[in-house]
């Protein structure tokens, strides 16, 4: 049914994803369809690394993790933004258009106030990718 | 299977002699919520800073009599003890630059040797140049001309009380509009851009080829080594988070003043303390529009915009205007600012002490102040440039600029009062000398419409751009700190100006601000050999 899924992912918060990496997992499992594991970054220097060449790195050792652990064909893709705070989801929505994946696996937050006036990423990236969306909360 | 080889990857950013240290980027940074919002926070540096202002918003309110006269009376012996010593390290920056366009320095690109350059040359121009003195322009480009001109052609040129530059031409109209004009570009010319060109660079190189976090306390570690990120460091930080905010607040509550006499000059809006308080909120609002935006659909396009509008009002001044004079004046002019420039940047045996202390060293003094937040911007802008084209960008080019604008709105300015007899531009107080300069000249309902519109926006592009730099040093360097920060920083630049405003202390404040410009003019001597010894283990 799924060809190919995207799992945008926050490495410096790695923990907060178990649930929506073991879904997406799972679903990969089920349908065979690659995983690309994507994570957006600034040229400045980061907690992942001096520069996105180093954040790229990173990146890749966390997708091979991923293979070698579950079995399952992964890509990794460094995704550069200017200003990333702001740009995260039309930086994931371009790479889900350019991935072509159609189906698209994300950690999100339990709803809260703030989602009332400040869309949550994940309930952007549901109404405005070309993908269908599985919101993971966790 | 793992391949992250796709497109979307950058290019090989080439080798950097990367510093090796055990600090990693937000490591002391705690994660909260606040309500719904989740912060990334830089402990202590943000709590201290924002903790520090609020008490000297208080204090200056609170003693309103006595604090702003010991931050004045701060200021002007600060700039009447230590001018040689503004204008002397002013020139040390100026001549490093110089030297950096001809050395083999130059051919070190920032972001390693093979990186590319983030933004087009005139995105990259438009922000920071709005960041860096595009207000400044608006206010001074007729207003500096004019005084410096009056008071060189004044019957007391040259007398202790006169406040004419290098002794003035008294009587003499042709040497004296040489020397005003001479003047006024000396003071945004080469040496403002050379300030903020070595901070820009120390924060890009240590950041993009260092690999150090983009903020302030990076620039040291050469000198300071792992101390820096210690209490050396969180002192550094705050101290740019310190003379940043209060910089930008205080002039956001004079641009209201300012503001609000524009539109009550040209629309017969009345001056009160509402009309002001609705600018702040204004400016506020759009600024706050701006760094929600982002920087590339916020802050790089109302720059654009700013650039365009800013461009339209010039080329029309010059259409206008006496056009054959002011171009044959543009080369003039800069032979005239060779001419004086030795003269004039000179720190020692000088006898025009109100010009050279009142107008030089607080210039220079006002300039190193902003250069935490203008060489933060710029940095954060300048990735992928080499050394050669990122100084000839940041101070030749502005520079030239400068001198046209300059040309164009002063020049225009002294013929309207010399030839012309155009009394009013030399009589009209200062905020108003650009629109009366605009009211002698054709439709001068849209060209003062245009000139506000452009107050108002160089206004935004200074208070969002200034407040994506506060986020940043007060979350330690992260560049993606979550949005509600920037947003905090934005609104408390909006709320310190309304409460200097309404309460008083606008002036002790904005005089405190340019006070730390001393201390920050030690820290980028050192700044200045932290390059040359970054750059020099540089791969070139």
């Amino acid at each position: 049914m799924f060809k190919s899924i995207m799992v945008p992912v926050d490495l410096v918060h790695a923990d907060k994803l178990a649930l929506a990496l073991d879904t997406a997992v799972n679903l990969s499992k089920i349908y065979h369809a690659p995983i690309t594991y994507v994570g957006v970054t600034s040229s400045a220097p980061g907690p992942l690394g001096h520069n996105p060449a180093e954040y790229d790195e990173n990146l890749a050792h966390f997708v091979s993790e991923q293979a070698r652990t579950h079995g399952i064909e992964t890509h990794g893709r460094t995704v550069v933004s200017h200003d990333p705070a702001i740009d995260l989801d039309d930086a994931l929505i371009k790479a889900a258009h350019d991935i072509g994946c159609d189906l698209i696996v994300m950690a999100t937050h339990i709803p809260n106030v703030a989602d009332h006036f400040w869309p949550s990423n994940g309930g952007r990236l549901a109404t405005h990718a070309d993908a269908s969306v599985f919101l993971v909360r966790g | 299977m793992s391949d992250s080889s796709e497109p979307g990857i950058p290019a090989p950013e080439g080798p950097t002699d990367l510093i090796d240290t055990e600090y990693e980027v937000g490591q002391d940074n705690i994660s909260m919520s606040v309500g719904p919002f989740g912060l990334d926070i830089h402990n202590p540096v943000f709590a201290i800073s924002g903790l520090t202002i609020v008490a000297f918003v208080f204090m200056t309110l609170a003693f309103q009599e006595s604090t702003g006269a010991a931050f004045g009376e701060l200021r002007v012996w600060l700039t009447g003890t230590f001018d040689w010593f503004f204008l002397s390290a002013a020139n040390v920056f100026v001549l490093l630059c110089l030297f950096l366009i001809v050395s083999p320095y130059g051919k070190v690109r920032l972001g390693g040797k093979e990186a590319t350059p983030d933004y087009s040359y005139s995105g990259w121009f438009a922000m920071l140049f709005a960041a860096g003195m595009g207000i400044g322009l608006m206010f001074y480009g007729v207003s500096e001309p004019i005084s410096h001109f009056s008071s060189s052609v004044a019957d007391n040129a040259g007398a202790p009380d006169s406040w004419a530059p290098l002794g003035g031409a008294m009587g003499n109209a042709v040497e004296a509009r040489n020397l005003g004009m001479a003047a006024t570009i000396f003071h945004w010319g080469l040496h403002p851009w050379a300030i903020y060109a070595v901070v820009a660079l120390a924060l890009a190189l240590f950041s993009y080829n260092k690999g150090l976090p983009l903020t302030m306390r990076s620039v040291f570690y050469p000198i300071f080594g792992e101390r820096v990120w210690g209490w050396t460091g969180h002192i550094i930080d705050i101290l740019a988070v310190f003379a940043t905010l209060f910089g930008l607040a205080t002039s956001l509550g004079f641009g209201a003043e300012q503001a609000n006499a524009g539109l009550n000059h040209i629309f017969g809006i009345p001056v009160s303390e509402v009309s002001k308080v609705v600018l702040i909120v204004a400016i506020t609002g759009i600024a706050l529009g701006s760094v929600v935006a982002g920087l590339d659909a916020g802050v790089k396009l109302l720059s654009e915009i700013n650039m365009v509008l800013a461009m339209l009002l010039l080329i029309f001044v010059l259409i206008v205007g006496p056009t054959v004079a002011i171009l044959t004046g543009f080369f003039h002019n800069l032979y005239e600012y060779a001419r004086y420039l030795p003269e004039l940047s000179n720190p020692f045996g000088r006898t025009d002490d109100n010009f050279r202390q009142g107008w030089t060293a607080f210039y220079w003094a006002w300039w190193i102040s902003w250069s935490p937040f203008v060489g933060m911007f710029i940095a954060r802008v300048s990735r992928g440039r080499t050394v050669r084209e990122f100084i000839t960008c940041v101070l030749i080019i502005p520079s030239v600029v400068s001198v046209f604008w300059m040309t164009v709105f002063g020049g225009t300015a002294i013929s309207q009062l010399v030839n012309d007899g155009y009394q009013a531009v030399a009589d009209a107080p200062l905020e108003l000398k650009l629109f009366t300069m605009l009211e002698a000249l054709p439709m001068q309902q849209v060209t003062s419409f245009i000139a506000i519109v452009l107050v108002i926006v160089f206004f935004v592009t200074s208070s969002d751009s200034g407040s994506l730099v506060i986020d940043t040093i007060t979350a330690g360097g992260k560049v993606d700190s979550p949005v509600p920060q920037r947003v905090f920083w934005a609104s408390f630049e909006g709320l310190v100006a309304i409460a200097l405003l309404l309460g008083g202390g606008l002036g002790a404040l904005q005089a405190m601000a340019v006070s730390t410009g001393f201390p920050f003019t030690i820290v980028l001597l050192l700044a200045c050999f932290a390059i040359l010894k970054g750059l020099h283990s540089e791969p070139r």
